[in-house]
């Protein structure tokens, strides 16, 4: 397909022959090269396509690039007999020749890499710091009515995080019931003591995981749409819209969905708590043969306001972290469609991590506190 | 080549039950600029919709090279719409990409080049459009007119036979809308391939359209075709011409 013809001194033609498209063998540039240097560094290489059946954009960028190796060993190409399209081609792309500025994607030492990773870390601490402080600042704003308050905005987060959720939130803390019921069952059997099942599960769900299991769905619920809702209106610039009108989006986006979340997580936990003892109960009475009465008074007894306090505590402050993390990595997300995806991952990543780690602070301070 | 590139018969769209245009019957010749009016909302973009296949007809047919898109099964169908590229109105780059990565992916898909054929055929791509040495900008680090360039280096990545552009001139300068303009012109010449655009700037109409169909929103129908510069001098129909003359009716 590729010949190159002495014709007289001084003059080489190249002729191109056959189909020349990007489904055709074709010779590759060094091969044309390698045989280009067998003949004089003088020599005028003059292109002859006319026996070219077909050709495609692999034929114009063969030809960019044998022009331009060549260019480099000041050998001259010769492309006016090329066909008109062909010439035009070439011409528009070396009319803007490196317009932009050109980047290279270097890969940097491990030290440099590590020293980014600190440095990328101890920004992260500080964002995150700085966020909290920016929605505190900003819900209080709203609250003392120095930024107005959205009322449908918040009725609408409140009734998305909150009443939308009811029906998963029944169905796993039905089952977590039951199986604290089972679990406590193997147990007290042997002594005669299943009446205490109503004790253990009851405690269980008030204090610890009522509020756990909740948060941990709203978590992948609520927190997630946070971060994926404002991760797109960053990436579509709907967020820099919002600024242009003076506005904030801390107290425009952020707060209200921060209390819809710190309002709905408390009621949540409570429902939660409640449909546990409903799963318990219907292993003890179904079960265990325990009368409906007998379970309900020994719960009643097990229980105190206290133990439903500390579960509301906990399920508030997890609202609360859950409702940050997920705003924030949106908020902190990148313009792009895979950062989207990111910032929503890490939002329930963050989020999970950092109720595991208040709910062991709690408990710890709970038991020092003697509740 | 015998018959046209393209052959609307009978084509009528609609969303549910709303019909946005019935009975749209035009060719479209071989190396054609053919030109897509009207005025807002009549429906430009959803009939270009339904020429690159993303939008199946509720009556009547469309044929690319002579295959009836809508007839066949959906192999031959994405066959034939391999050998077209669309610039979308809002360029709709894929964000998480680079350029040149934007551009590979079709290449990547549906040829058996090397990894650096295609990177060089991408970078030739965006020389083409102007964007030499931008290979490795994310779509977000660009402005409005190099999303449009990259989308039109894009298009053709696959060196396409029908090029279907939508509004690509809007928010560009005069002077980059002319450069736009002229490069349709010269890929059209030096690729010989066929350009479909949808577009209300009439600098553009009548500088590169050599045909066009003009759609009116308020019957539903085409009421106009043929070379826009004819039709200004002797279409007699008053909606074409306040469109031609910017709502300005001479006596
Ligand atoms: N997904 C959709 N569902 C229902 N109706 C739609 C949809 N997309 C567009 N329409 C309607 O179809 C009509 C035509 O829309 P289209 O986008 O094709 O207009 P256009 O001629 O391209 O306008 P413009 O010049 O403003 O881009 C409009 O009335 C619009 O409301
Ligand atoms: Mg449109």
């Amino acid at each position: 397909m590729l010949e190159f013809i002495p014709v007289e001194s001084g003059r080489l033609i190249l002729r191109c022959s056959a189909s020349w498209t990007r489904d055709d063998p074709r010779p590759s540039l060094r091969v044309a090269l390698d045989e280009l240097h067998s003949f004089s560094a003088d020599d005028v290489v003059a292109i002859d396509a006319s026996g070219l059946t077909c050709w495609d954009s692999t034929f114009v960028v063969f030809l960019r690039d044998l022009d331009k190796a060549m260019r480099a060993e000041n050998r001259a190409l010769d492309c006016s007999a090329l066909p008109d399209g062909i010439r035009r081609l070439l011409a528009l792309a070396n009319e803007t020749e490196n317009a932009g500025v050109a980047r290279r994607n270097t890969r940097p030492g491990i030290l440099t890499r590590l020293g980014e990773r600190v440095l990328a870390f101890w920004s992260a601490a500080t964002d995150m710091l700085r966020f909290v402080g920016e929605v505190l600042l900003s819900v209080v704003s709203v609250l003392a009515g120095r930024n107005p308050m959205r009322w449908r905005e918040l009725a609408f987060q409140f009734s998305s995080s909150g009443p939308s959720a009811l029906p998963i939130v029944s169905l796993i803390s039905v089952l977590i019931g039951l199986v604290l019921a089972f679990v406590g069952a193997v147990q007290l059997r042997h002594f005669g003591a299943e009446i205490y099942i109503a004790d253990l599960v009851a405690l269980g769900m008030s204090r610890e995981m009522g509020a756990m299991m909740t948060a941990i769905i709203v978590a992948g619920r609520t927190g997630a749409a946070f971060a994926a809702e404002l991760g797109s209106m960053q990436a579509n610039e709907e967020i820099d819209a919002i600024r242009t009108f003076g506005i904030d989006p801390m107290s425009f986006l952020v707060a209200p969905r921060v209390l819809a979340l710190s309002l709905a997580m408390p009621l949540l936990t409570l429902y939660s708590d409640l449909l546990g003892m409903i799963g318990g109960m219907l292993v003890s009475c179904g079960m265990m043969g325990l009368s409906v009465s007998e379970y309900y008074h020994q719960s009643l007894q097990a229980v105190g306001l206290v133990d439903f306090g500390v579960g509301l505590l906990k399920g508030s402050i997890f609202g609360v972290l859950i409702a940050l993390a997920g705003c924030m990595r949106g908020m902190q997300s990148g313009r792009n469609s895979a950062a989207v995806g990111k910032a929503t991952t890490s939002a329930v990543v963050t989020s999970i991590v950092a109720i595991v780690v208040a709910d062991s602070i709690l408990t710890v301070l709970y038991d020092a506190l003697g509740w | 080549m015998a018959g046209a590139h393209i052959q609307v018969r009978d084509l009528t769209m609609a969303y549910g039950d709303f019909v946005i245009q019935h009975d749209l019957n035009f060719d479209v010749n071989q190396r054609d600029i053919f030109i897509i009016m009207g005025g807002s909302g009549c429906g430009k973009s959803t009939l270009l919709r339904h020429l690159v296949g993303l939008k199946t007809p509720a009556k009547g047919s469309v044929t690319i090279d002579e295959v009836d898109v809508w007839a066949v099964g959906p192999d031959e169908r994405d066959a034939v719409l391999r050998r077209t590229g669309m610039l979308f109105q809002s360029g709709a780059l894929w964000s998480a990409m680079t350029l040149a990565e934007n551009i590979a992916l079709p290449l990547k898909r549906y040829t058996r080049l090397s990894a650096v054929e295609i990177r060089d055929l991408a970078a030739f791509k965006l020389a083409l459009v102007g964007l030499a040495g931008f290979e490795d900008y994310y779509p977000s680090e660009i402005s409005g007119g190099m999303k449009k360039r990259a989308g039109l280096a894009r298009a053709i990545a696959l060196d396409p036979e029908i090029l279907f552009f939508d509004e690509p001139s809007a928010g560009l300068d005069p002077i980059s809308a002319k450069l736009l303009d002229d490069l349709i012109l010269e890929l059209r010449d030096s690729l010989g391939a066929t350009v479909v655009v949808v577009t209300h700037e009439l600098a553009s109409i009548f500088a590169i359209g050599n045909n066009s169909v003009f759609l009116d929103a308020e019957s539903r129908t085409m009421i106009a075709r043929g070379n826009p510069t004819e039709l200004l001098k002797h279409c007699e129909d008053s909606r074409v011409q306040r469109f031609l003359r910017r709502g300005e009716i001479d006596a």
